[in-house]
């Protein structure tokens, strides 16, 4: 069976940089960003996601198949979210006319 | 061991085995991204909606707590990685303390977390048992709390199997019953607990620091 | 030709003799309930749901004898509740979602494939027995009294006002979701990993494509409904909750959660007959599948389209009607890839040696029925038109023909077509013949008249209804009653045959296709060796008639 297995400094490194990212983007919530503040978060997390991922469970080297399944995952929570704030967002927009 | 105790009699070899698993697993933890998915999607749509009153509820969450029980998470994570590469590399005995430290730092986390919810109890703002939190915002508030309570509680459930999962895996190792030709169990049993770190890394932001500048 | 030829070729056969099969291989109740075989444990899988069938089938009986009359007085309004509630759970969750999957891709999946069994044969045990929990609580809550929500369970009505059993309901909907899913991840990973040598994936048998796309969509959307149940059922548990609109929740998350999944469900409840479908046109017209890259991608685009449409149920519910324009365009892309189908299947019969056995019946009945449901699916997917449809019987009329014209009619088609396979022996093919015809008549008689009524504004969810609709619903109850009779025949020839039909061949229909390799029934392995595929699916240019 061929070890995908990475040598130790990688993942000590990601690790360190896991940790080094919850400190920024604790740091960074405390600034006032207006609107960047959650789009900043979310960054943050989504690379921390993408380290774990990638170097810790190994996605970055395992088959297309496998990369793919993931991808379909994190796309299909996305199609929910969109659409179903497609309706949240949108329900201002319509005003009936007066007498309907 | 051998080999051949370790393969299912419907496969035709351990390669095979092995593909099926870890391809069962990442499959499963896309039902899980979906399961934890509606909690997100509810969320998201009550943020856009009730800014203010989610920026309120975070303010009930405490920071420090959550971040220290982030780099808790992270850091299992770490020993978890290490134990499947200690097992990849046949060292039993390294296996079984990474992921014993795995182990240690989850019922950290967990200490921690029911102390954030012992807090909350204290002071009178868990929704459904005594949630007596004014203000004009108050229900929105609520809403907010119930989202906390829903997707940490439900994390916590799964970082309880994740512990439980990892016990089994510190038994196998301790039989003896991995080598570095057959290590798949823990392989599979780190990617679980990888994902249940992720969602996390998603939950500290969400909920502990929504404008925390404010 | 018939059974005189089939017990000859068996004799011919080196099958002939007693001989060690999955059947008889143990004997014992522990044999069945602890088996990891899947071909037991699809048997598990259609006692089970022929059971919930009968349930649910009951439930609906008693609907339609209430609607005899303008003032539906047999029940009352609140009973009236509880039974199409409880029709509707049962025969979507317990019925026919697992059908087809459980039991005949249980059976098929390895066998068509080459493989031994599926890739986690413990996992699917499990999936029976969470299947069996599920039901057990859904069973419970019908008989201390039922739930009358409707299939739906709608908040806050559901969270907060009904005062029926939703909770043991609720709850085993949720764990039997569980038991999809892992059907769902374990057909997924056989079929990735564990195809026999030379079975590409553009050489399995659509089938298979179908069932994998079935697959797809069990894994991604029924979280998503796990999850929405389980946040009602805190909601109600602890007077706490996201859709309560007393906090600010908007009951509206509630649907769009629901529906995430319940849409991409009714996928589920009609692509594995879709598959069957592809399995009995090519053998029973002795042709070449026509297009059969067109049907493989039209199972997957079902699939994720299918996934895109949800707000299409929620047109009224007071969604953006932005969001509803953009939900309505979509269900019109997603008619496309069915067409595509009926289109392939056509083109397949043309020109084809067409015979007419039963599982040819029952395919060529849904060919015209699903047509129809899915067009009318169609009149509904337009904004405006919805607006006077919604809630009303052309929408039941719509998806009956397509669940029950369609998806159950499949699925009598594909036991029939395997029933040699699986059992061993032949089924009686005059009384069969006779079923078919009468479930066609009988189906037609009950469900076409709801179009009609529909039309005309009757409402859904009602026990009562203007006189002037009279005629139309007395012309659906008889016709319920007639197809009632229809699904009791089988049931009858199907038991009688275990025991005294004829022995079967190993291939009697003379088709192509892996698992009619094996002998009828198979052994516990399946195959004695793994098969190698050299050949494309559906060889049948060369072949001669069915031999049965």
């Amino acid at each position: 069976m061929t070890s995908q297995l990475l040598p130790l400094r990688v993942y000590v490194t990601v690790f360190a940089v896991l940790l080094a990212l919850t400190g920024l983007t604790t740091f960074v919530a405390r600034i006032d960003l207006g609107f960047f503040n959650v789009i900043v978060a979310l960054t943050i997390a989504v690379a921390k996601a993408l380290l774990v991922a990638l170097f810790f469970m190994h996605l970055a080297h395992m088959k297309h198949r496998t990369q793919l399944v993931a991808g379909a995952g994190i796309l299909w929570l996305l199609i929910l979210i969109a659409l179903t704030m497609s309706d949240v967002l949108s329900r201002g927009w319509f005003h009936p006319p007066a007498g309907l | 061991m051998s080999d051949g105790s370790a393969l299912a009699h419907h496969f035709e070899d351990l390669e095979q085995q092995h593909d099926a698993a870890t391809l069962g697993m990442w499959i499963f933890l896309v039902t899980e991204v979906m399961f934890f998915g509606g909690l997100f999607a509810g969320y998201t749509m009550y943020r856009a909606t009730y800014p203010g009153a989610f920026a309120e509820g975070s303010r009930l969450c405490e920071v420090t707590l959550g971040a220290l029980n982030t780099a808790v998470l992270i850091t299992s994570s770490l020993t978890m990685a290490l134990a499947v590469r200690a097992a990849s590399l046949g060292r039993p005995r390294t296996t079984v303390w990474c992921l014993a430290g795995t182990m240690l730092l989850g019922v950290v986390f967990l200490a921690i977390k029911f102390l954030e919810y012992y807090h909350k109890y204290q002071e009178r703002v868990v929704p459904g048992l005594n949630f007596t939190y004014a203000g004009p915002s108050a229900r929105q508030v609520e809403l907010f709390i119930c989202f906390y309570f829903g997707l940490t509680g439900l994390h916590a459930l799964h970082m309880i199997i994740g512990l439980v999962v990892v016990a089994v895996m510190m038994t196998l190792v301790w039989r003896r019953r991995v080598s570095p030709a057959h290590y798949t169990p823990i392989e599979v049993a780190g990617l679980y607990w990888h994902f249940v770190d992720i969602v996390w890394i998603f939950l500290f932001p969400l909920l502990y620091l929504v404008d925390l500048h404010r | 030709m018939n059974a005189t030829a089939a017990a000859q070729l068996l004799h011919d056969s080196d099958e002939a003799g007693p001989r060690e099969h999955y059947l008889n291989a143990r004997y014992g109740v522990r044999s069945w309930l602890l088996t990891t075989d899947h071909k037991r444990i699809a048997l598990l899988y259609l006692a089970s749901i022929t059971a919930m069938f009968f349930a649910g089938g009951a439930f609906a009986v008693l609907m339609r004898l209430n609607l005899l009359t303008p003032d539906g007085e047999l029940v009352s309004a609140e009973t009236y509740n509880k039974l199409f509630t409880m029709h509707g759970l049962i025969m979507i969750f317990f019925f026919l979602i697992p059908s087809i999957p459980a039991v005949l891709g249980n059976f098929l999946v390895p066998m068509m494939i080459g493989a031994r069994d599926v890739a986690f044969p413990r996992l699917n045990l499990l999936s029976w027995y969470i299947f069996i929990t599920g039901a057990t609580l859904a069973l419970i809550s019908a008989i201390t009294g039922g739930v009358d929500t409707g299939w739906t369970f709608y908040t806050p009505f559901s969270t907060t006002y009904s005062n029926t059993h939703v909770m043991p309901m609720a709850i085993g909907v949720f764990i039997t979701g569980f038991s999809s899913i892992l059907t769902g991840l374990n057909f997924i990973v056989t079929m990735h990993t564990m195809r026999a040598p030379g079975l590409t994936w553009f050489r399995m048998p659509l089938f298979l494509w179908s069932l994998y796309a079935t697959s797809v969509i069990f894994v991604l959307g029924t979280p998503v409904l796990a999850i929405s149940l389980l946040a009602l059922a805190a909601e109600r548990l602890f007077h706490v909750g996201i859709f309560d609109p007393r906090l600010g929740g908007d009951p509206l998350l509630f649907q769009h959660l629901f529906w995430f999944y319940s849409h991409p469900a009714v996928y589920v409840m009609i692509l594995p007959g879709m598959g069957v479908i592809s399995e009995i046109v090519p053998c029973f017209a002795r042709k070449r599948i026509f297009g059969y890259g067109f049907v493989a991608f039209s199972s997957v685009a079902i699939a994720v389209i299918g996934f895109l449409v949800w707000g299409h149920h929620m047109f009224v519910s007071g969604q953006s009607v932005y969001a509803g324009l953009i939900f309505s365009v979509l269900s019109y892309l997603v008619a496309i890839p069915s067409a595509i189908k009926v289109f392939n299947w056509t083109a397949t019969l043309y020109k084809g040696t067409v015979s007419y056995h039963t599982p040819m019946l029952y395919a060529l009945g849904f060919i015209g029925l699903f047509t129809i449901g899915g067009l009318t699916g169609l009149f509904l997917a337009a904004l405006a038109v919805d607006v006077h449809l919604h809630d009303t019987y052309f929408v039941i009329a719509h998806f009956h023909y397509i669940m029950v014209g369609g998806m159950v009619m499949a699925y009598l088609g594909g036991i029939h077509y395997w029933w040699p396979k699986i059992s061993g022996k032949l089924y009686p093919e005059g009384w069969a013949k006779l079923s078919a015809l009468v479930v066609f008549l009988g189906f037609n008689l009950t469900f076409f008249p709801q179009f009609i009524l529909g039309y005309l504004g009757m409402p859904r969810r009602y026990h009562a209804y203007p006189p002037e609709f009279q005629v139309l619903n007395v012309m659906s109850t008889a016709g319920a009653s007639i197809l009632g009779v229809g699904y009791l025949i089988p049931l009858v020839y199907l038991i009688w045959s275990i025991r005294y039909g004829p022995p079967a061949p190993p291939n009697p229909w003379n088709a192509t296709g892996l698992e009619w390799q094996t002998p009828s029934p198979p052994p516990t392995e399946n195959f004695e060796e793994v098969p190698m595929v050299t050949e494309e699916a559906y060889m049948y240019g060369d072949r001669a008639a069915p031999y049965v």
